[in-house]
This record gives C-alpha cells, structure tokens and sequence, in this order.
C-alpha cells in the first residue's frame, strides 16, 4: 500500500501531476519547520496585527436579535480585515512561507477577486511578483477586483475555457504552476486542491476560530451555541470552525450556495448535490455528471461559485459533525439587504448567504442561546451585481 | 507478459495519442485504424474530461469538442470493441481519475479488460495516490503506466522500480502541447530509469517533428506524440485519417 497524505477520512490526499509532486513535497517540508519556528510566528502575528488589522472585532448584533427574537446574534467581522475580508489571514502566511522558502513570485486563482486582491496585496508588501488567474465571466461580474488588483501591481489573467469561473481558474492557476515552479509558489485561496494546501489553509484560517473562543469568553464567559458561515471551497468556515470542532455542544454550520435551487442544474450546492470524487488535486464531494465530468455550476456569488467542497469539510459532513445547508440566490440577496439596514453591515453576497440561514434559523433558539455567523467580507465589490439583480443598472 | 512490450519489441516505438469522439466517434475509428497501418506500435486513446489540468490548449479544445458532441465512457468503449475486431496494436486509454473513479474502477478497469484495453494513463494520479486502482489494474492485468517528470529527482528510482508497461516521460515542465525545443537533458534522467526499470520508457510532451522524434527516442525506447495528431484533427476534422496517417509515417520513419 502507498503511503497517501493529507486524509481526511477518505477525503483529501494528492492526486496531482508528477511535475509538482517535489512542488508540494518541498512545500510540506517548508510548512512543517515554519510553523513551529519562533521568527516566523512572531513575523506572522504582526502582519496580522498592524497590517491586517487583527483581531477583527466579534460584534453583538442587538438589532437583528431582538428582530428575529430568538438566539443572540453575534458577527465575527472578517469584512473590516485589510482588503476587505478573511482571505489576507490565509494570503500573509502563505506569502511569507514562501518567501522564506526563496519564492519571488505568487500566482493565485480568485472568484469573486477577493482572494486576487488579497494575494496582490501581501505580494506588494513583500515585494514579490503576481499574476492572478481570473475567469472572464467573473472578471466582469467582479471589474472592481479585476481594478484593485492591477492597481497592486497584480497582473490578472482572464481565464476564457470551460465555464470561465472560479474552477477555470483553478486549473489555469495549477497549469501555471507545472510549467514554473522554481521561482513561484501556488499561493491557494482555499482549503482545497493537494495536501498540504487544506492543512495550511486551515491553520492560517483558524484564527477566526480561537479569537471568537476568547472574545466570546469576555463577552458572554461561555462558549457559542453554533458557529455558521459560508462554504464554497470552504475557508472562512474552516478558520471559523477549527477551534470549535473538539467542543461537541457548538454546532457547526456551513452554508453553501444553491444558485436558483438545489432541484435545478444551477446551483454549486455541492455537499446537497454532489458526489465523491477526484478534482483539482484532491478526493472530496464534487457536482458532476454520471460520467464523472465536472457540472458548469452556478451562483450569484462569484466566490461560492466552485463545483467542489474542502476535503475536510467532506470528512465532517461524514462524520456528521457539522451539518451544511443550501442557500439561494434569492434568499442571499435578501440578506444582504437585511443585513444592510438593519445593521448598517453590508456583507460579501458570499457571507450573506450564511446571513440568510440564521435569518431562518435563529427565532427557533430560545433567547439565552447565541449563535455565531461569521462575515467573511464586505460587500462594496456585490453591489453593482445585487443592484442588477434588482432590475437597476447603475455605473461603477 | 505484458501485451505492451509487444509495441517496443521491433525497435524504437512511435505512439500517437488522440481525443476519442473530437469531432465523432466514426472519425476516431478511421483515424486509429490509419494509424496503425501506418507504423504506430502503441495508441493512447484520450477519454475526454471536462477539466484537463494537464492539458494545453490544443487538447483541452480537443476534450471541449469531444464532449460538446456527445461522446461518453460508454461509448468509447463500444468504439473500442468494434476496432479489436480488426486493430491487433497495443492500445492504452489516457484520461483523468474522476473519469475512472466516477465509473467505479472496478468497473471501468474490468471493462478495459475484457475490450482490449492494455493500459491506463491517469496524469492525475501519483505513485503515492495509485495504490486503489494498481490492485484493481492487476486483478484485470491491465497496466497502470507510470510517469516520471523532470522535476522527480530522487523519485525516478522508486517510480521506476514499480513501473509496469512502460514508462512515460515528461520532457518538459507544464501542459501538453506543442514546443519549438525541449530544451531538458534527459538523458541522466533516463539513465536512472534504466537502472532502476524492468519496462521500456517512451518521452511525451511537447514533440511534433521528426527531428525531435528521433532525438527524444534515441536517449529512450519511444516517442510519443499528442497534440500535434490533435491539430490535424481540428484542422481536417472528419477528413482527418489520411493526413493523420502520412504524419505518423513520417514521424515511425525519422525513429
């Protein structure tokens, strides 16, 4: 038997090209001795600190409590990170791991351009190159993105093939990295694609996780009751799950994006709607076909946009440790509304979906119960896009 | 003993790849059985996949044209079935794990078996990631083909020393396609194979000219050409047998 890594019950491993196995091999290794090293925690706190801009603040939402009436509201503001949400925790302590492996130069796919501008940030930061690899459809659902990135130095390359969304990038992204690997390192999004990525991903992300622990502790002296957030690869849910999963009365919920509705073919409710199989390095949950080929999924929001799911989400789905619930675009826009003005928060369209489920879920909790939702964004970037939804065209 | 060896038995082996059902099914037929007649000793037959990660555009257009038509894993195999009754070549099928998975292995492998498939290339699938379907491909013996890259280093001897059929070497880094040079040494790369393999290697990847044929087949047992075949295909689409079959003369003649 062969010794296959990064498991997560059946899911995971390293179903990659030969050309980039030494890639992530060497990437494992790299990963395995910084983690631990002194210099590069102290390094990475501080990035996240005095650049990012942590902790992020885990606000009591009084307006929306007592509106739904049932479970305390509590959100965890990833959207008020530097570049707008939680993707720069992952992108900072990617891009200083691989500049101390002697990278120079990031490429990275995004979606919704969050994970772009993110990558393009640290990349400028660290004076390293980046290109970013963007599907053509999203780049015009995302133009401000595709801006900001330019703007940071990025150079962004729209991806044309297949349905020329976030998993074109992917591929594109992973086709890059097998013809240039010397210099570059694939700097992932999600908790996705190869082993180590899910694990690396996952670390850098649960600092969602262990400041919600402790400000949750100061604030209420207990833990929450659930912790939600969105899923599309699955990393702000992962960061926003980690430190809970050990802790059995926390409810895990992960809330994925089921486009026009789990009964049509656009949807990217994978987890409702998939089944296992082996896509873009890894095993896991994927919408596919009888045959095995991948589904052109759908949502309105570009970064839940994935026909995949994380491998260790697939694991606690099995396990049945954490529960995940589809979404629509209808009801993601409603709570981006909500959300909106009732707080005054306006969410990714991303976050918004997990939005949305507390809106169904919370008056159901009695009043002492308190749940978590993570914000994984601000939603400057959606509102030309839920302003077309609506029916109204208005011009960046 | 491998029917695969058969293919390096008479010399340096030429092996075309082509995209099963790009533009038709009844295309590919005409194409392989011009092909074999014309000198290749091994066909790998690509089973279209929606997202080829390995691929250049030239065969990502290939699998996009493929699919778009209508074609299946059903219906390859049915395809296949009608050229054994008269192609005796070695032939293998390149495709993408999910493709192999979602069918079920057992399934899928068996099926290989008992059509004549004599191989399986899965360039998704890593030495540390084969073991589910190896055992499967034994029970069936059809050949799990191994591939090495230029960036394997100290994994060449332990791919190799397992390797069965035969080896496929990856001259160049990135996707399949065309290249005006290979620039690679392999020839230190090959040497490790050598000692460490009980199977012939053949290099792919980026060959399309005699010369490189003959200069990538020296330093090994074969050449193997892909993306090339699938351009005369885009370009003659159903009338593509015939040039297909002039290419692959001129490339078996310059090994």
């Amino acid at each position: 038997m062969t010794n296959s890594k990064g498991r997560f019950g059946v899911h995971g491993g390293q179903y990659i090209p030969e050309t980039l196995m030494n890639a992530v091999i060497e990437l494992e290794n790299a990963y395995n001795f910084y983690k631990e090293d002194p210099e590069f925690n102290r390094e990475l706190t501080t990035l996240f600190n005095e650049y990012a801009g942590r902790p992020s603040r885990l606000y009591y939402a009084s307006k929306m409590t007592k509106d739904l009436g049932g479970a305390k509201i509590y959100l965890k503001r990833e959207d008020l990170n530097h570049t707008g949400s939680h993707k720069i925790n992952n992108v900072l302590g990617q891009a200083l791991l691989a500049k101390k492996m002697g990278k120079t130069r990031l490429i990275a796919e995004t979606g919704a351009g969050q994970h772009g501008v993110a990558t393009a940030t640290a990349a400028a930061l660290l004076g390293m190159e980046c290109v970013v690899f963007m599907g053509e459809e999203d780049t015009r659902r995302q133009a401000l993105n595709v801006y900001r990135m330019r703007l940071l130095g990025a150079d962004v390359i729209s991806v044309k093939t297949g349905t020329a969304t976030l998993k074109d990038a992917v591929s594109e992204a992973m086709r890059e990295w097998t013809s240039r690997i010397d210099d570059t390192h694939y700097c992932l999004g999600s908790v996705m694609g190869p082993h180590p990525f899910p694990t690396i991903v996952r670390d850098f992300q649960a600092v969602i996780s262990r400041e919600i622990r402790q400000q949750m502790m100061e604030k209420e002296g207990r833990l929450p009751d659930v912790v939600m957030a969105c899923v599309g690869g699955g990393s702000n849910a992962m960061g926003t799950f980690y430190h809970f999963i050990e802790e059995e009365n926390v409810k895990l919920i992960g809330c994925e994006a089921a486009g026009r509705g789990i009964d049509t073919f656009e949807t990217a409710a994978t987890i409702s709607t998939g089944r296992l199989g082996i896509f873009h390095g890894m095993k896991s949950y994927f919408c596919q076909d009888d045959y095995g080929q991948i589904a052109p999924v759908y949502s309105i929001s570009a970064g839940l946009d994935y026909p995949g799911i994380g491998p260790e989400h697939a694991w606690l789905h099995d396990t049945g440790r954490a529960e995940y619930v589809p979404v629509t675009d209808e009801e993601a826009v409603k709570a981006f509304e909500y959300l909106s003005r009732t707080e005054g928060i306006i969410p990714a369209i991303e976050s918004a979906h997990a939005v949305a489920h507390a809106m169904k879920i919370a008056a159901a909790y009695e009043k002492d119960k308190i749940i978590v939702i993570t914000i994984s964004g601000r939603g400057d970037k959606d509102c030309a896009a839920i302003a077309r939804y609506r029916g109204e065209d208005i011009h960046e | 003993m491998s029917k695969i060896s058969q293919a390096f038995a008479g010399g340096k082996a030429f092996i075309p790849f082509i995209t099963c059902g790009d533009p038709d099914l009844e295309t590919t037929q005409r194409i392989v059985r011009s092909m074999a007649a014309n000198g290749a000793d091994l066909i790998e037959l690509g089973i279209p996949f929606s997202d080829p990660t390995a691929e250049g555009p030239v065969i990502q257009g290939a699998n996009l044209r493929a699919l778009t038509g209508g074609v299946t894993t059903d219906k390859i195999f049915d395809m296949v079935r009608q050229l054994r009754r008269d192609v005796a070549i070695p032939m293998v099928f390149m495709t993408y794990a999910n493709v192999v998975f979602s069918y079920g292995a057992e399934r899928f492998i068996g099926t290989c078996e008992e059509i004549g498939i004599d191989g399986l290339i899965l360039p998704d699938l890593p030495f540390e990631e084969k073991g589910e379907f190896e055992e499967i491909c034994l029970a069936h013996e059809v050949d799990l083909i191994s591939l090495i890259a230029p960036t394997s280093a100290d994994r060449i001897a332990m791919i190799a020393s397992k390797a069965r059929g035969f080896i496929y070497i990856v001259s160049s880094l990135g996707v399949t396609g065309v290249r005006s040079e290979i620039t690679t040494d392999l020839s230190a790369l090959v040497r490790v194979v050598r000692e460490n393999a009980s199977v012939p290697c053949a290099v792919g990847f980026g060959i399309s000219t005699p010369e490189q044929a003959a200069r990538m087949a020296a330093v090994s047992d074969g050449a193997i050409v892909g993306s090339a075949i699938v351009r005369l295909v885009e370009k003659y689409g159903r009338e593509a047998a015939e040039p297909v079959g002039e290419y692959v003369k001129k490339m078996k003649d310059a090994l």
